[in-house]
């Protein structure tokens, strides 16, 4: 077992690890690979693992994808069984959607500093967008019945990803499921009903931006999972940072997941291209 | 008196004893935010013999904005622009961490002048913490890094002003945009560089996806590593092999053992990983395992002094 690290996060064994993909299923518009991890420790919810297929991945003859890609932990099973939810937009999402049973694929985490729980006497509100809803299922789950959950999509098929959150109530751009329009405008509601609440968000640039401008001027505490282009995962590549108050921080050691009110903006150039 | 028995896998550089061959590329790996991720089992399999530090300056750096990664075939562009705390701020926080690692430190500098390179080499001089000094003049993502390593004479003017202020060992990092890395390297040399290690990121740029014409790095252009680069590395460790007889560090798009012995065959001494440990962070301490098995089973051309280059003086067709 892993002791935890002093600064309280959950510690990666050192160097990646081989897992065997054991489950592949479609859930609408994404995918759920979801792989054994015996020698893994239990992530904190908005951790992060670095992922790379064992095989047609880097090497010598692969083009891309070369770097590993960085995704939150969707669910870790009683068994070890880690989830990761995917939506094949790029060479390396479309290569871990190839994946299925019994393939091979690297594990590096788990990673970064996740989800704090909520200020004193606060109701913690979940508001994903997309692939992004990743770190709120591990996290409604620790939270329990407390945590309301709120989910925007652009459209029904992706909507269906609303069921990996029991209870979730959905936004969609189009109007085709749920609410006829964004998260955010739940969001807005929820806190114009009742503002003594702490805001967990993830979801693309716009919407944590707007998130993020939302709870400022509401004075509601929020923390924001936020993604960057990352080589490593582990504070080697300085590549993944973002700008905060006081300077840039490197997304996978001192994040993903950030407190809103460290940043003057969650539109990080480079993210969510 | 007779001289103690060394081990037959002992590794000497520019007199370190190292317990392998293998270190990482500067930039290419922070052990303190390692540390954070993996805890002290890092300590316990640290991948390197020697443990090269990210680029010191004299002044702080906040590095360059983001996008700072771009992925391309067969490795990737960066722009990260030597973030560091600057000199006084490595000396406060950095330098005590990076004590307690398990291996030999070196530290490698980089200065916007001479008179801020011979600061730095001043300032680590009498520190015991540190082994030896890398001169980064080759850094290809901040202008006026490249002036001092792209050109003989400027290197020779470099040494001169910095050798006298320090007997650490002095590992000058060679830039692979220039005419003539080996001409570079001998200057080094003559005027009593240590050791060369070489390559830095071969310069390159890439457009963003959707905008076209618009840089996508915020830095506009970066450096390319990784197996894209191992051929010229390859080439250049060959070419400066034969031009010094100093120590040399090779590294490029190491992946795998066979790549590390590429470069020892070509005459590289040391061999670094640095984009692969990206990948992989035990990357290193895979291609040292396998190093030594091979060199076990095919031993190569050991020992500095008179290696002979196995690099052919004119060009042969293939």
């Amino acid at each position: 077992m892993s002791a935890p690290a002093a600064e309280g996060r959950a510690l990666a064994p050192v160097g990646r690890r081989l897992a065997e993909v054991t489950g592949f299923r479609r859930v609408g518009a994404y995918d759920v690979v979801s792989c054994d991890d015996p020698g893994g420790p239990p992530p904190d919810p908005g951790q992060f693992y670095m992922l790379a297929a064992a095989e047609g991945w880097g090497g010598d003859c692969d083009e891309r994808p070369f770097l590993p890609r960085a995704f939150s932990v969707l669910r870790r099973h009683a068994d070890g069984t880690l989830d990761f939810l995917l939506e094949a937009v790029g060479p390396g999402t479309r290569r871990l959607a190839e994946l299925r049973s019994g393939d091979g694929l690297w594990v590096l985490g788990p990673l970064g500093r996740g989800f704090a729980a909520p200020r004193q006497g606060r109701r913690p509100i979940l508001a994903g967008g997309g692939v992004g809803i990743a770190p709120l299922a591990i996290w409604s789950d620790r939270l329990g019945a407390a945590a309301l959950v709120l989910l925007g999509f652009r459209d029904a098929p992706h909507a269906e990803g609303a069921e990996l959150i029991a209870g979730a109530r959905v936004a969609t751009d189009d109007g085709s499921t749920g609410h006829h329009g964004l998260v955010t405008d739940l969001l807005h509601a929820e806190l114009g009903c009742d503002a003594r609440a702490e805001v967990y968000a993830c979801g693309p640039p716009p919407m944590l931006e707007a998130v993020r401008a939302l709870c400022a001027d509401l004075g509601v505490p929020a923390q924001l999972a936020l993604e960057s282009g990352m080589a490593c995962g582990f504070g080697a590549c300085f590549g993944c940072v973002v700008p905060t108050r006081s300077g840039y921080v490197r997304l996978c050691v001192d994040g993903p997941v950030l407190d809103a009110a460290d940043l003057d903006t969650a539109l990080v150039p480079g993210a969510g291209h | 008196m007779t001289a103690a028995p060394v081990a037959p896998d002992a590794v000497e550089f520019c007199g370190i004893p190292l317990a392998h061959r293998v270190i990482n590329a500067s930039g290419t790996f922070d052990a303190i935010a390692a540390r954070r991720a993996f805890g002290d089992a890092l300590l316990e399999r640290f991948p390197f013999a020697a443990f090269v530090s990210k680029t010191v300056t004299v002044e702080p750096r906040q590095g360059n904005p983001p996008p700072r990664l771009w992925e391309q075939a067969g490795g990737m562009i960066n722009s990260i622009g030597l973030p560091n705390k600057g000199l006084r701020g490595y000396l406060a926080e950095d330098l005590p961490r990076l004590a307690e690692l398990p291996v030999p430190l070196i530290v490698n500098v980089m200065g916007f002048s001479r008179e801020e390179v011979a600061t730095l080499v001043a300032a680590f001089a009498e520190r015991e913490e540190v082994a030896a000094l890398e001169l980064n003049v080759s850094c290809p993502n901040v202008k006026t890094g490249t002036i001092m390593g792209a050109d003989p004479a400027e290197t020779a003017a470099l040494l001169d002003a910095v050798r006298p202020l320090s007997a650490k060992p002095l590992i000058v990092k060679l830039t692979p945009n220039c005419t003539s890395p080996a001409a570079v390297a001998a200057a080094a040399e003559q005027h009593g560089a240590d050791a060369v290690s070489l390559v830095n990121t071969l310069r390159g740029m890439a457009f963003h996806p959707r905008r076209p014409g618009e840089p996508w790095l915020g830095g506009g252009s970066g450096g390319v590593s990784g197996p894209a680069i191992r051929a010229i590395a390859l080439g250049q460790v060959a070419e400066v092999r034969a031009r010094v007889s100093i120590a040399v560090v090779g590294m490029g798009g190491v992946q795998s053992a066979r790549h590390a012995q590429d470069l020892r065959r070509a005459g590289a001494d040391l061999v670094a990983v640095g984009t692969e440990s990206f990948r992989d962070p035990l990357a290193a301490a895979r291609v040292a395992a396998g190093l030594e098995q091979l060199e076990h089973n095919f031993p190569a051309n050991s020992g500095v002094s008179g290696a002979t280059p196995p690099v052919a003086q004119t060009p042969v067709a293939h």
